[in-house]
């Protein structure tokens, strides 16, 4: 198929992603941008819907089944809809250590979901157990989309959730 | 190819290899036994199971041998303490989520896990905590799943992306969570699907057909060969009780290799049905009455001496054996019958004089692989000979452009391949085109109709891209497929290929369709010659001259005239309206019922010992795996007894081999490839290159009766319900929308059939989708219609 055959579901937010990826590999070999242009699906819609990712496929010359492969690998890909805001709190090593599962444990009070669970209301989303995010010297540490929030009291992560709209 | 030796020990014992190669093969060579999963000889290496583990002096660990290339001086040690150790702690860890299902698990007695475990396993497991389940997958009708008996060993994932040329299975998730699936629940399309049943080392993936039905050291294996395509798939069929349970692949490395198509895997569901002829039926003033086969054969002998030898016309299966084929055209004849042909699905007849001896490949099944480009005309060489196609596909790996002349966009899964879609009316002009790229002087021979059609004919891009491409390639090939052969101008579009092909030094291919085409030509199963291609001073009928002419008496065998033949609703007609039709068949239908006078129960293939003979002239013999039903008998047996009762001489044989060395005596065993089609004096040109022509293929699984009766095959999405599809422009011209009911109009016939829109299909032209379980009631597979617009109010 041709880039003129592509299914119209993609935006042109993540159609220029795209070529922007591609532009930085040799052209034979454009699946290297398949990472970027998931981001960029899950960074539109929240999560990476099955139609958009065979429209991936079809742009980048892959076979659909290892676009899913790729978006299944990564824990920070989601499949399912997803609450809009994403907390991912690091229960890694030095994370716990400072301290982390309170923090989780005040995240489920407040909230009233568990791990791995959107509210009812569709703001937030609770991720589950996310691994070392490089910030150990911030401990404890949750990233809030793509923002980093480190040195968390229980008082931080409460002024986070209220900026959030 | 001569590559470097080096040599090596393995357990001490000295062994030569290529530089380069991998341990494991090498040890296979020398049948040293090395554990393995996820190690195939036909796929790429994954390294990813660590069952292979060996002892390399001097390396600090164990290494996978699948992994490990050999270098001179290497001393490897397959069985030391540190090789098994290794062997039994991955052994350990594979066993750790393997449900122990064996008792109720198909590949139980046939696993490469069980015996593995047998060798290399403990009798008691360390592992008591929970195992881990999977859910099982719906991939269709095929096969079937249960996930959690999966080892990842990733084989099947690699035959769809490395062999079948379509990556449908992968493995998503990760690590515990990783799963083999298709992520989104579909049917697995690939016509060789099957295959991942043999791959797979464990019971995950297993045939669905045959899923619980037998244990596996229950069933006797008898070698057999596939009859359905031109291939002459080497199968082996496994048998319970006189029922063939399972089809499975005989490895022959020049043919099939490790493979089979799913056609060949899963027909044996055929052999099985209800309507199975068990008995001869006579036709009386009562109605249908059993017969004895005395009895059946007198009125036979008695009824066909009735008519003279011009009125009768006799036509056969082109997947009947060689013997079976043989026999029938030496009997008839022995009759002054003349009227012969198995060329059903043909619609030009004009060049039959010079056609080869038999229609092949022009080169070896094995020689494919080493084309670097093909020209396909006519030809959807996929759904046609699919294992065919996975040898170009290989040769399509390392870079051999395809380029293919059709009405539609055909998607053969090769990695380079071109589609130029022309009408079908226009073909002519597009090989003139391409011809008119030989430089003048070489066109001389041309008939004169064809040469003033390429003196006229001025190249487009497409032409001059196929010329150089084919005139640069070096080795190259020009294959004519089964919807040229149902071309009304097929003689002229042969008689120009054969042209470029000569020109171009490629090999030229005219693909014989089912698993003994070549054969009923060598046996001279045709109107204009005899065995061994010796034309025939008295020549007869072709098969439409046959349907529209003189016959009033039909000998069908081992044919359905409403599916089999090119235009089904003429044949079927004629049928209805002869005076006395006899039919040699595995199965009575109803529409059999209705125009046959005599019907002779015969055996199928799997049911007599048979001689084929394939695309590249190979002569196969295969023994039978089981019994007939009932009174059915092998055909040629049956033709035997049937000279007896004619009182014709000649036919003494007592075995089937003494068939076979009768025809060997007269075609001696033809295996070379003079068949390189004759430059044609006699073409056919006339078509109306204004109108709107039709243009449709036999679906893969409606091939032949036993394929057509297949069940499972019949579930698959390459059974459509009929319809007919056009691009958008002619639509728009026609004044109709998609998924409207259209009159399409050939021949006087009519039928109303839903739209459906494909942009790649060229004006002019609409293809008909057919089905394996309705009849074509328009006739011809490439023919002038007319559309017309319903009018709804
Ligand atoms: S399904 Fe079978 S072939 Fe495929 S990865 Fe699992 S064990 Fe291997
Ligand atoms: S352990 Fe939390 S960021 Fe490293
Ligand atoms: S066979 Fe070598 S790692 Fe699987």
């Amino acid at each position: 198929m041709t880039p003129a055959d592509l299914p119209g579901t993609l935006s042109n937010y993540v159609r220029g992603e795209m070529d922007d990826w591609l532009s930085r590999y040799p052209v034979d070999q454009k699946q290297s941008a398949v990472l970027g242009a998931l981001r960029a699906l899950q960074h539109e819609d929240g999560y990476l819907k099955t139609e958009k990712m065979d429209a991936v496929a079809t742009y980048l010359d892959m076979p659909p089944i290892a676009v899913y492969e790729v978006a299944s690998f990564y824990s920070m890909f989601e499949l399912e809809p997803v609450g809009k805001h994403t907390l991912a709190v690091c229960t890694n090593l030095s994370c716990m250590l400072c301290g982390a599962d309170k923090i989780v444990e005040h995240l489920e009070h407040k909230l009233g979901i568990g791990l791995g669970e959107s509210t009812p209301d569709g703001k937030f989303f609770l991720k589950k157990e996310e691994e070392c995010l490089a910030a150990c010297c911030g401990a404890p540490m949750m990233q809030v989309n793509h923002d980093y929030e480190e040195n968390l009291t229980i008082e931080k992560v409460d002024r986070i959730l209220e900026g959030l709209d | 190819m001569p590559e470097e030796q080096i040599q090596l020990f393995i357990n001490d014992r000295e062994v030569h290899a290529s530089k380069g190669a991998m341990l494991i093969e090498v040890a296979d060579q020398h049948d040293i036994r090395i554990p393995r999963f996820c190690y195939h000889k036909k796929l790429s290496v994954a390294a990813n199971c660590r069952m292979c583990m060996v002892e390399v002096e001097k390396a600090p660990k164990a290494l996978p041998a699948c992994a490990t290339p050999v270098a001179e001086g290497m001393r490897v040690y397959t069985h030391s303490p540190a090789a098994l150790d290794a062997q039994k702690s991955t052994m350990e860890f594979l066993l750790i989520n393997h449900p122990l299902d064996c008792p109720v698990c198909d590949q139980g007695g046939e696993c490469e896990l069980q015996d593995t475990a047998m060798g290399y396993g403990e009798d008691v497991s360390r592992y008591t905590e929970r195992k881990r389940v999977v859910a099982d997958k719906e991939l269709g009708p095929l096969v079937s799943t249960d996930m959690t008996r999966c080892i990842h060993c990733t084989r099947c994932v690699r035959f769809g992306s490395e062999v079948a040329g379509i990556r449908e299975l992968g493995a998503t998730g990760r690590g515990e969570f990783m799963e083999i699936g298709t992520y989104v629940q579909r049917s697995l399309t690939s016509e060789l699907s099957g295959n991942v049943i043999d791959v797979c080392p464990v019971g995950a993936l297993n045939a669905k057909p045959s899923r619980m039905r037998a244990r596996s050291w229950e069933m006797l294996q008898c070698a057999g060969l596939s009859p359905h395509d031109a291939m002459g798939s080497n199968i082996y069929m496994h048998v319970l009780r006189n029922t063939v349970v399972r089809v499975v692949p005989r490895e022959n490395d020049e043919l099939n290799e490790t493979w089979i198509a799913d056609r060949d895997r899963f027909s044996y569901e055929g052999l099985h049905t209800p309507d199975r002829a068990t008995q001869p039926l006579v036709r009386t003033a009562r109605g249908w009455e059993s017969s004895s086969w005395q009895a059946s054969l007198d009125v036979l002998a008695r009824k066909i001496k009735q008519f003279s030898p011009e009125e009768v016309g006799v036509m056969a299966a082109a997947h009947s054996s060689l013997e079976e084929q043989y026999l029938l055209q030496k009997l008839f004849r022995c009759l002054g019958i003349q009227n012969i042909d198995h060329r059903v699905r043909q619609a030009d007849f004009t060049d039959q004089e010079y056609m080869p001896l038999f229609p092949n490949l022009g080169q070896s099944i094995e020689s494919l692989e080493h084309n670097n480009a093909v020209f396909l005309i006519g030809c959807d060489i996929r759904l046609e000979q699919p294992m065919l196609a996975h040898r170009i596909r290989k040769a399509s790996a390392r870079g051999c452009q395809v380029v293919a002349l059709n009405s539609r966009d055909f998607d053969f899964l090769f990695a380079a391949q071109v589609n130029w879609n022309q009408a079908p009316q226009a073909w002519l002009q597009a090989l003139s085109e391409i011809v008119k790229c030989i430089p003048d002087n070489e066109l001389r021979d041309l008939p004169h109709e064809l040469k003033e059609i390429v003196e006229q004919a001025s190249p487009s891009m497409y032409a001059r891209h196929i010329f150089e491409l084919l005139s640069q390639a070096g080795t190259c090939s020009v294959f004519l497929g089964a919807m040229l052969d149902s071309h009304p101008q097929a003689s002229a579009l042969r008689a120009l290929a054969a042209v470029l092909a000569r020109h171009t030094h490629a090999n030229f291919g005219l693909l014989p369709q089912a698993g003994n085409t070549a054969g009923a030509w060598l046996c001279g199963l045709l109107p204009h010659r005899l065995a061994g291609g010796v034309p025939n001073p008295d020549a007869g009928l072709d098969t439409t001259a046959m349907l529209a002419g003189p016959c009033k008496a039909f000998v069908l065998f081992n044919l359905e005239p409403e599916f089999d033949f090119a235009n089904a609703p003429s044949a079927l007609e004629a049928m209805q309206e002869a005076d006395f039709v006899v039919v040699f068949t595995p199965y009575v239908s109803e529409s059999m019922r209705s125009y046959a006078d005599v019907v002779l129960p015969i055996a199928t293939f799997a049911e007599m010992r048979g001689t084929y003979v394939n695309a590249e002239g190979r002569w196969q013999t295969a023994d039978k795996a089981i019994n007939p039903p009932g009174q059915a008998r092998p055909a040629w047996r049956i033709l035997r007894v049937l000279a007896d009762h004619l009182g014709l001489e000649g036919f003494t044989h007592e075995s089937s081999q003494q068939v076979l060395e009768e025809i060997k005596v007269q075609t001696g065993e033809t295996t070379g490839f003079e068949g390189r089609l004759h430059e044609s004096k006699m073409v056919q040109t006339q078509a109306d290159p204004e109108g709107i022509y039709r243009v449709s293929a036999t679906p893969m699984y409606a091939v032949d009766n036993v394929v057509r009766r297949a069940n499972s095959l019949q579930q698959t999405p390459y059974e459509r319900s009929p319809r007919v599809a056009m691009c958008e422009q002619l639509a728009r011209e026609l004044g109709v929308l998609e998924e409207d009911e259209v009159r399409i109009v050939q021949d006087g016939r009519a039928k109303v059939l839903k739209l459906e829109l494909d942009p790649a299909l060229p004006m002019n032209c609409v293809w008909v989708q057919k089905s394996s379980r309705q009849v074509d009631e328009l006739g011809n597979a490439i023919a002038p219609v007319e559309i017309q617009r319903l009018d709804h109010d």
